[in-house]
Parts: structure tokens; sequence; C-alpha cells
């Protein structure tokens, strides 16, 4: 079921705090989190975030379009495999980028 | 003949279900549409009158998104999810439903007619030959 309109967008506080923290301080470095329940705010844009995956950080570069989705649609938490076979080869088990 | 927008004409159907062949119109909006312009539904195409057919245009241009523009609107809608990275885009890339619905079984919409896979055995390992 859809969140309820008159509550609006989830967003993690303390990863609000932090990108304005960044804000204040200029630097633009990766963020790390574990909040990939929280929605990407229009704030987030020009930030890089490490996002983990449950094992490690996947570093992801917010664009304007990505506004409205959760921080984990954009990092993996499984690898892709496939069977064994020619397309295998071609299609080896990878780890999320 | 009955053309709107484009090349529909099926013409022995009542409107309501002929309606429908256009891409982006089904059952509700095709009923809705000829409540909206006073038709009965239960008319077969071919016994439409030029102006019947002319109202019926008009409300679908106007109201409505379909054909072209429907499929446009749909391809860059994934096109979308697909490059900004998120998991339903990767979905869409490897052809897989998109929604959560399992994988295991079923699935055959998204995945196609079945494929072989699993291991084959070596000629040599079958029995008989040598």
């Amino acid at each position: 079921m859809a969140r309820s309109v008159a509550k609006g967008p989830y967003v993690d506080e303390k990863l609000v705090k932090k990108v304005e923290r960044m804000e204040r301080s200029g630097r633009k470095e990766p963020i790390k989190t574990w909040a990939r329940r929280s929605t990407v705010i229009p704030e987030f844009v020009g930030y890089t975030f490490a996002i983990h995956n449950g094992m490690k950080f996947i570093p992801v570069y917010i664009t304007e379009s990505m506004v409205g989705h959760k921080l984990g649609e954009f990092a993996p938490t499984r690898t892709f495999r496939v069977h064994s076979g020619a397309r295998a080869e071609k299609a080896p088990v990878r780890a999320p980028k | 003949m009955a053309r709107i927008v484009g090349i529909d004409l099926p013409k022995d159907k009542r409107v309501e279900i002929g309606l429908t062949y256009i891409h982006g119109i089904g059952r509700d909006s095709s009923s809705k549409i000829l409540e909206e312009v006073k038709v009965n539904p239960d008319t077969r195409v071919k016994d439409l009158t030029e102006d019947e057919i002319s109202r019926i245009a008009a409300i679908i241009r106007s109201d409505y998104k379909v054909e072209g523009d429907l499929r446009r609107e749909v391809t860059t809608s994934v096109r979308r999810l697909m490059d900004i990275g998120s998991y339903r885009g990767m979905r869409h890339k490897r052809g897989l439903p998109a929604r959560g619905q399992r994988t295991k079984t079923n699935a055959r919409t998204r995945k196609g007619p079945r494929k072989q896979v699993g291991v084959r055995k070596k000629r040599s390992l079958l029995p008989g030959q040598k």
C-alpha cells in the first residue's frame, strides 16, 4: 500500500543533517549511509551517497531524475547469477557497481 | 468506414468494443467516452453517423493519450528508470518482472518462452557410447 500523502515523503532526518553539514562545509565527498528506505529529496541532488547494500557501500551520484525514488533502489542487494554455459562467460557473476 | 485517430476500424462490432481497438482505450474509457457524447454503446461501428464519429474523435483527441503518444510516454518513462540505474530499471533491462513478482516459477510474460538451461552431460559420459 502506498504511503499516506498527508504524512509527506519519508526522509531520514539524520541523513538530512549530514547533507546540511556537508553543504555548510562546502566539501563534496560521498555521504555514507544505511538509510536505504529514505526518499531522495531535491536537496540531495548533486551529492554522492555511499549507500549500504548489506555488504558494502555503493557510491551513487544523485541526479535530478532520481528525486522521489528511495536510496535503496540504487544499491542492489543481490548478485545476479547465471547458469553455466555460453552466456555465463559473457555475463559473469557481477558485483553491483 | 470509421477512422478515429489513425488507422482503427473494426466495423461489425459494437462501438463500445470497437473503440478498445485503439491503444490506450479500454472498456472503461470506452464506455465513458460514449456516455459523454451520448452515443448508444450497442450501435455497430458501421451504423455510426459521420457526426457521431467526429464527436467521438474530438473527445479522444482532446482528453485521451492514445497510440503513438502513449507508447512514447511509456518508453520514455521506462528509459528513465534504466538511465538512473534504479532497481526497476535493472529489471527492465534484464526482461524480468519489475514489481517484486516471483520468478522461481511463472513470470513467462516477461521472460518469454522457456529456455533450456542446466548442465549438459558430455557425450563420453552418456551410456551406450564409447
